[in-house]
């Protein structure tokens, strides 16, 4: 696993409270595991601690709303 | 010279079927005439908004013509290469793209039910295409602005009325291209069907409820005076004929788009089924409620949390839930009972939450099963039927207007 997958999940269960790794592939908002208020405290984490601005507008759910997409998205940003 | 109100008739519907065949043979063969898209807008657009609604016609001139100066400036201002992106700059803008439909709404209410001069059928949707245009360009996310495809997507006639509200980039992709045959024909085939759904939505069963029902248990609701079954009756009968109507209509706008190889999004998806107040948001009137998580709920809360207003993040998303529902309150109009409308579901989703985390916490105590997931539809069913109530208007007739 790298570094940026690492985060990501790590950023994750900080905001939900629920190991995503194993489900990567899981609708998060499907699911009702994030939400968006959580969207946005994701993209507010992903620019602590990753330094990638992801403006409000750049938040498709649909490119956003599975742990594999979310790291393939951050990967791409960075 | 004719004049109509949008999917209102059967010859409205002919005359449309006449002005789209050749645009679909076209498409159909892989071309998108932008000259002969333009030539029937502008003819459906005269429908509209020409005859004896000429005056509409040029306010609906005057407005588009200030908004896209409005956003070409923005724009401009943006693209420079050292653009100082100031905050205040794009506050301003969002003000002066706001004021026509300000003026609209609020001179009703201050002019005795006068309606405004710049008024026109469809402004308030408008609003939210210049003001998310003005967002989208601010970060960044829109690079280029063109003046005609700008006001393409803003004329676009399917949906100039009551939306779907499409979005600048998506629109513009549809747009610029052209579907292959496949694709195309899915289109067609989904389009159709979304037609005739609607014609069975809206003239059909929006009929029975709006038309025929609603005036017989609002007259015995009256009679009643205050509290009583038929009153329970009028909350179940404008439910049913809000929704049909306006998913009729969203239907026909759908369709009609779908025809023209454009996919304007979808309106409606099953909301009386939905499970809990945040659930049946994700399926009513889904462009606008996307249109307010998007540009106000999320860009609330984003500022909030960046500047550290509330130390709880609870806090932080019930502010911000209360804040955008009322904000759509007023949007509806300025009456008591459109903002207690908006000042309700804020707090159905506060309460929505508390639940939620609650339900979270103590998983292992909470039964689940199929009659708790009926209850759940069922008290979601009743909750949202009885903002409706407050949404028709009705309760302020039966409380506060003098009797006949």
């Amino acid at each position: 696993m790298d570094e940026t997958q690492s985060t990501v999940l790590s950023i994750l269960q900080d905001l939900t409270g629920e190991d995503v790794s194993g489900n990567m592939d899981t609708n998060l908002f499907d699911e009702g595991i994030l939400d968006s208020m959580g969207s946005v405290q994701l993209l507010l984490e992903l620019q602590n601690q990753l330094g990638i601005e992801v403006p409000v507008s750049e938040f498709e759910r649909s490119e956003w709303d599975t742990p594999a997409k979310i790291v393939a998205k951050v990967e791409s940003m960075q | 010279m004719m004049s109509f109100d949008p999917y209102g008739n059967p010859t409205y519907f002919l005359l449309l079927f006449i002005a789209l065949l050749p645009l679909m043979i076209g498409l159909l063969y892989g071309r998108r005439s932008h000259i002969y898209e333009s030539v029937i807008s502008f003819v459906f657009l005269m429908l509209t908004f020409g005859g004896v609604k000429w005056r509409t016609g040029i306010a609906l001139i005057i407005y588009l013509v200030y908004q896209i100066c409005l956003v070409w400036l923005y724009s401009r201002y943006r693209q420079r290469p050292d653009s100082p992106n100031k905050g205040w700059i794009f506050v301003v803008s969002v003000i002066l793209a706001i004021i026509p439909l300000a003026i609209v709404k609020i001179t009703p209410a201050v002019h005795h039910g006068a309606s405004s001069i710049i008024g026109f059928l469809g402004i308030s949707y408008l609003t939210f295409k210049v003001v998310q245009t003005i967002m989208e360009t601010r970060d960044g996310t829109i690079k280029e602005f063109h003046p005609i495809l700008f006001g393409q997507f803003l004329l676009f006639f399917p949906t100039i009325s009551s939306g779907p509200i499409d979005r600048y980039r998506r629109f513009i992709k549809d747009y610029e291209s052209v579907p292959t045959r496949s694709k195309y024909l899915e289109l067609v085939e989904k389009g159709v069907r979304y037609v005739f759904l609607g014609f069975f939505y809206k003239f059909i069963l929006a009929y029975i409820f709006g038309t025929v029902m609603l005036p017989a248990v609002e007259h015995a609701a009256l009679q009643a005076h205050g509290i009583s079954w038929a009153l329970l009756g009028v909350m179940y009968t404008y439910s049913m004929d809000l929704f049909f109507d306006f998913a009729g209509y969203s239907l026909f706008a759908v369709g009609v788009s779908y025809l023209m190889g454009i996919e304007t999004p979808m309106n409606f998806n099953q909301p009386f089924k939905s499970k809990n107040i945040k659930d049946f948001w994700n399926r009513w009137h889904m462009t606008l409620s996307f249109w307010f998580r998007d540009f106000i709920y999320m860009r609330l809360v984003f500022f909030m949390m960046k500047h550290k207003i509330f130390k709880s993040r609870v806090t932080t998303a019930n502010v911000a839930y209360v804040i955008n529902m009322l904000i759509m309150g007023f949007w509806h109009g300025e009456t008591w009972y459109y903002i207690v409308y908006g000042l309700f579901h804020g707090f159905a989703m506060v309460i929505n939450d508390a639940w939620l985390r609650f339900k979270k916490k103590h998983q292992a105590q909470i039964p689940h099963n199929k009659f708790t997931e009926y209850f759940a539809i069922f008290l979601t069913f009743n909750v949202v039927c009885f903002s409706f109530l407050i949404f028709s208007g009705f309760l302020n007739t039966l409380f506060f207007s003098a009797r006949p």
